[in-house]
């Protein structure tokens, strides 16, 4: 029977941070990019971001995201509506650009490579989710998205005030990295000390995204080393 | 027994059977969840997205299996598009029908492929009438009194 979202994230070991422009009302509604060709899809991931207070913007491909993004331009990573984008997901299987690309040509890009990037899809094809992991995703989660993945991903960008130490984060974290399995709700861990920080362009940072990172309740598999090539 | 609680009851049996019957699984739940008052009609609004996706897909899927040289590529990328949908709303059997046919385009056997076409187009109108008669219940539940029992 169906069981609790699986997903797969990387154990971080360094803080990101998120900025985030609309401090000024205290309120910290975050603002998501949602990209997938699937109608049945965007509706879905809409819904369930709204119900979970994010504003959301729906857009069909890694093109128009790339669009919304400014991606031309040498703004940061505010949409035309000047909404600063917090986290992005996006499928992996799309037509012309798949999520992958996407997510490369984010973390590429100086402007947005600091924004979160999860992947969704619905084949949990091992290989792809190791080449997404290092690729700087943030997690790869297996459709069908549930109402507990988006609360999860939610409480994970908002936290992270208390381990905000000062530590800046770089973003391009392949190869740094080996990672969880996690089959079940996370419970916390200790973050491992992170490692010296490079440096980073700042603006007034609200958010920051903590390396304690959820599941080590989870399955480490111990067979896979730390660092994998490239697949 | 008065006739809301008559109907509330027709609607959870009826809702159960699909369950029981495997048409339905958990993430139609998970839909139903997500609907309010706010959102009222947001189950109805996914499920047409659906029959739309699937309707334009199973076309698709019928001139892709008509070629004289079969693309089973093709092929596959609308099987692994009507799985995601019927995924996202629960929607078991057409879900199923979609893993096997993407097997045999993997196998790239033709016959297996033209059978799964059959299977899927079949699934799916018995899953789309049994939504639809759900929907209808709904309706007569609500136009009764007011709101639709939880599950």
């Amino acid at each position: 029977m169906a069981t609790a979202g699986e997903f797969f994230r990387r154990h971080l070991s360094e803080t990101v941070e998120v900025f985030d422009q609309s401090s000024s009302s205290g309120s910290q509604e975050l603002h998501v990019l949602a990209v997938d060709d699937s109608h049945v899809d965007r509706k879905v991931i809409e819904r369930l971001l709204k119900i979970s207070s994010c504003k959301v913007t729906a857009v069909e491909s890694g093109t128009r995201a790339l669009q919304f993004l400014g991606l031309d331009g040498e703004q940061s990573s505010v949409g035309f509506d000047g909404l600063k984008v917090n986290l992005i997901m996006t499928d992996y299987s799309m037509p012309g650009m798949t999520g992958y690309e996407l997510l490369k040509k984010i973390k590429e890009s100086s402007a947005f490579r600091e924004i979160p990037v999860v992947i969704m899809s619905s084949e949990k094809i091992l290989p792809r989710i190791d080449r997404c992991l290092e690729e700087g995703a943030e997690e790869f989660i297996v459709k069908p998205v549930k109402l507990s993945d988006v609360k999860r991903l939610k409480d994970f960008l908002m936290r992270g005030e208390e381990e905000k130490n000062g530590e800046k984060g770089t973003n391009k974290r392949k190869r740094q990295d080996d990672y969880n399995f996690s089959l079940s709700p996370p419970s916390s861990s200790s973050p491992p000390p992170p490692p010296p920080p490079p440096p980073s362009s700042s603006s007034s940072v609200v958010d920051d995204l903590s390396s304690s990172l959820r599941p080590s309740s989870s399955i480490l598999s111990p067979e896979r080393p730390l660092k994998r090539p490239r697949l | 027994m008065d006739s809301v609680t008559q109907l509330q009851g027709q609607l959870v049996d009826y809702t159960t059977s699909l369950f029981n019957e495997g048409y339905l699984n958990d993430q139609y739940t998970q839909l139903q969840q997500l609907q309010d008052e706010s959102n009222p009609d947001f189950v109805v609004e996914v499920v047409s997205l659906f029959f739309e996706d699937s309707e334009r897909l199973l076309n698709e899927l019928d001139r892709a299996l008509d070629q004289q040289s079969l693309d089973f590529r093709r092929v596959d990328s609308h099987v692994h598009q009507l799985k995601g949908s019927s995924s996202s709303i629960g929607a078991q059997r057409v879900q199923n029908v979609c893993i096997v046919f993407r097997n045999f385009c993997e196998a790239q056997n033709v016959e297996g492929c033209l059978q799964c076409l059959q299977q899927v187009r079949h699934e799916y109108s018995l899953v789309k009438n049994k939504l639809e008669t759900l929907f209808k219940l709904e309706q007569k539940l609500l136009a009764a009194r007011g709101s639709i029992p939880t599950q």
